[in-house]
């Protein structure tokens, strides 16, 4: 008797294994919530869906007119004001200095358009310090790289798949060109290259464009460029240069 | 006087011990097995609306996750990326622009409605969690989502569950990484030991303490 037990509870296990699977295995089921009251509450979390609204977005779009949270409003332009040159960015930046606080400004100054009156200005608008390079090679490494190549080449890897007519960014054009046009190509794009305006923070945008042009200038780099402890590695070994006796 | 109870009947007791023994621990072997998240959630892959493949963005292209996930790093919440961050390659002339399968991206760009992703990791809200502290802590996403890079549609890949939090919580130097090899998915450390050593020295050094008291999270 026992025995057709254990022949009916193996089958009965057999079942409930070939109908749940096991753990890990992949499933288009969502998973069960129970008691989902305190689980999913009646609050919106970031890029939630909204049942409410039409779009079905509860993240809303900006209201013409209106300054998002986070942005820095809007000042009043002043063609001789104080905020107008490269060197009092500072105040636009807040005391935290470049990387205190998260910028994705609306101001109408240098530092947010690279505009100096109608004009492009060039020039960062704050100190650029080894740091500052670091981070700019990080984020050119992580946004442009891609598209434009490790050194700007314009060979990046999308290159190969079908994305053509990527800029050089080591030709004379664009060596020449001032930071400022730069900085409204990488918020606005350029042609057929998008903007960067809602993933790139401000001044990583300088960041960027700090780094961009170390890359133009290691391009055509000599020795003399590098500081002499440097260069010395790169030093040819003195040897004097005659071929060995046997070739002459 | 007759035998009135039959012979086998001897052993019934002992017989519907055993059977009750056996059901019972096949319920609490059952309930162990299969009423925890890691066999409820891990593995969960819903379909998307698009085909999109991390193997290719990420393994094949080598992108960092940071050109999609762009604010991973400064806030709780690691976004998914908007139309524009697909147009950006996929655009109107551009890669594989009329392919059936970025049709969704397309229709999203001209009417601008958001493309409907289905979401996969989610924590209760009762629960407090946020992305910019661990990874910018030592924490990889390869620790919390497994090698996103090798998967071309995602899964739930940990359970995501209290334990599993407090499992690391309790010993982040099983986890901790240097910092260039947060986004980099294929980066393992070479041992067991050479983990624990590291994991120690970058938890003394930038004196990381995760919260293990039911504040912390459940705040
Ligand atoms: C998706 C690919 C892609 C990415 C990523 C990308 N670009 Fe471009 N970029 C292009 C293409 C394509 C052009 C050529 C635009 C044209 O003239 O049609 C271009 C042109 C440019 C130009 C020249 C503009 C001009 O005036 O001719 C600059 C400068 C530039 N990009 C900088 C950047 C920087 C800085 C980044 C990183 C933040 C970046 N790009 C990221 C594709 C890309
Ligand atoms: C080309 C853009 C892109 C890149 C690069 C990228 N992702 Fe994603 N990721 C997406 C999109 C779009 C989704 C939503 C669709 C989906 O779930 O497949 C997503 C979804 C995810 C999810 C699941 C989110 C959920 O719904 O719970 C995780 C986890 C994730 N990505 C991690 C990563 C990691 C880690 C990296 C870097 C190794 C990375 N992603 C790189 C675009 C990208
Ligand atoms: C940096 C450029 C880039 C970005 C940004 C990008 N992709 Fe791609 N995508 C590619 C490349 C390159 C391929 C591979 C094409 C091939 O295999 O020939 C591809 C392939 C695809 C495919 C497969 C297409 C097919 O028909 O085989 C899909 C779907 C896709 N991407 C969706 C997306 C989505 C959704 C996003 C936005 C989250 C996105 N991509 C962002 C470059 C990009
Ligand atoms: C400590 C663990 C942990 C780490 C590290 C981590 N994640 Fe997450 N991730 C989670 C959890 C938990 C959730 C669910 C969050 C929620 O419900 O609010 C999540 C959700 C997500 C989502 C989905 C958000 C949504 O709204 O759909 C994406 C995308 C994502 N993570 C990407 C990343 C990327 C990229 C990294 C690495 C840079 C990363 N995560 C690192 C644990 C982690
Ligand atoms: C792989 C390791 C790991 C996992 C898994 C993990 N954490 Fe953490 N957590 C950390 C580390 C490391 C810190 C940073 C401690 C510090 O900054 O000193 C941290 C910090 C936190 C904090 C403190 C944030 C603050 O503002 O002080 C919270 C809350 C948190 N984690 C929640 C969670 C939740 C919820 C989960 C599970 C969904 C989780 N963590 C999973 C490693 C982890
Ligand atoms: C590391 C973060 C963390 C800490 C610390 C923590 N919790 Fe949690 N707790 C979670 C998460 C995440 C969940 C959701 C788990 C899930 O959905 O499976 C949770 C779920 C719970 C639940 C609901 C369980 C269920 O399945 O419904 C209770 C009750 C709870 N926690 C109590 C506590 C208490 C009591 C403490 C202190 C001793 C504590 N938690 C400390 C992260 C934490």
């Amino acid at each position: 008797m026992l025995r057709y037990f254990f022949i009916g509870f193996s089958l009965l296990v057999l079942l409930i294994v070939s109908i749940t699977g096991f753990r890990g295995w992949k499933s288009k089921r969502p998973p069960i919530e129970i008691f989902p009251d305190m689980v999913r509450q009646a609050k919106y979390k970031a890029q939630s869906e909204s049942d409410f609204y039409a779009d079905d977005r509860s993240a809303r779009q900006h209201v013409p007119g209106t300054v998002p949270l986070g942005y820095s409003s809007p000042q009043v332009y002043q063609p001789d004001g104080p905020h107008h040159d490269a060197s009092s960015a500072g105040d636009v930046m807040g005391d935290a200095g470049p990387y205190g606080h998260i910028e994705f400004s609306a101001s109408p100054d240098y530092v947010a358009t690279g505009r100096i009156g109608n004009q492009w200005g060039t020039g960062i608008p704050f100190e650029v310090t080894a740091a500052t390079m670091k981070r700019g090679r990080e984020r050119y490494n992580i946004n442009c790289a891609v598209c434009h190549g490790a050194v700007g080449m314009g060979n990046g890897i999308v290159s190969k798949y079908g994305l053509n007519g990527i800029a050089n960014q080591q030709q004379q054009r664009i060596r020449d060109m001032a930071d400022g046009e730069i900085f409204n190509t990488i918020t606005w794009g350029k042609n057929s290259m998008m903007g960067y305006a809602s993933t790139i923070q401000v001044p990583d945008r300088w960041a960027i464009i700090a780094y961009l042009r170390a890359l133009q200038r290691a391009e055509h780099a000599t020795l003399q460029d590098l500081p002499e402890d440097i260069a010395k590695q790169y030093q040819k070994p003195s040897i004097d240069n005659k071929l060995p006796a046997n070739l002459q | 006087m007759s035998n009135f109870f039959p012979r086998w009947s001897n052993f019934l007791p002992l017989k519907l011990l055993v059977s009750l023994a056996v059901i019972g621990a096949g319920l609490v072997g059952g309930v162990w097995y299969y009423f925890t998240p890691k066999y409820t959630r891990v593995g969960y892959q819903p379909d998307q609306p698009v085909p999109f493949s991390h193997a290719i963005h990420v393994q094949q292209l080598g992108m960092d996750c940071r050109y999609c996930h762009s604010f991973v790093e400064i806030a709780g919440h690691s976004n998914i990326p908007n139309t524009q961050t697909c147009i950006n390659c996929h655009g109107q002339g551009k890669v594989k622009w009329d392919s059936p399968r970025l049709a969704p991206v397309q229709e999203s760009w001209q009417t601008g409605l958001p493309i409907p992703w289905v979401r996969i990791h989610k924590v209760p809200d009762y629960a407090y969690f946020n992305h910019a502290v661990h990874v910018n802590r030592g924490v990889s996403c390869y620790s919390c989502h497994g090698a996103i890079n090798e998967m071309s549609v995602v899964y739930e890949a940990k359970p995501l569950s209290m334990a599993w939090c407090l499992e690391c919580h309790r010993a982040p130097e099983n986890f901790l990484r240097p910092p260039s090899e947060i986004y980099n998915m294929e980066w393992h450390p070479k041992s067991f030991d050479a983990q624990q050593e590291m994991g120690m020295k970058f938890k003394q050094e930038w004196n990381v303490n995760p919260p293990v008291t039911c504040g912390g999270c459940h705040r």
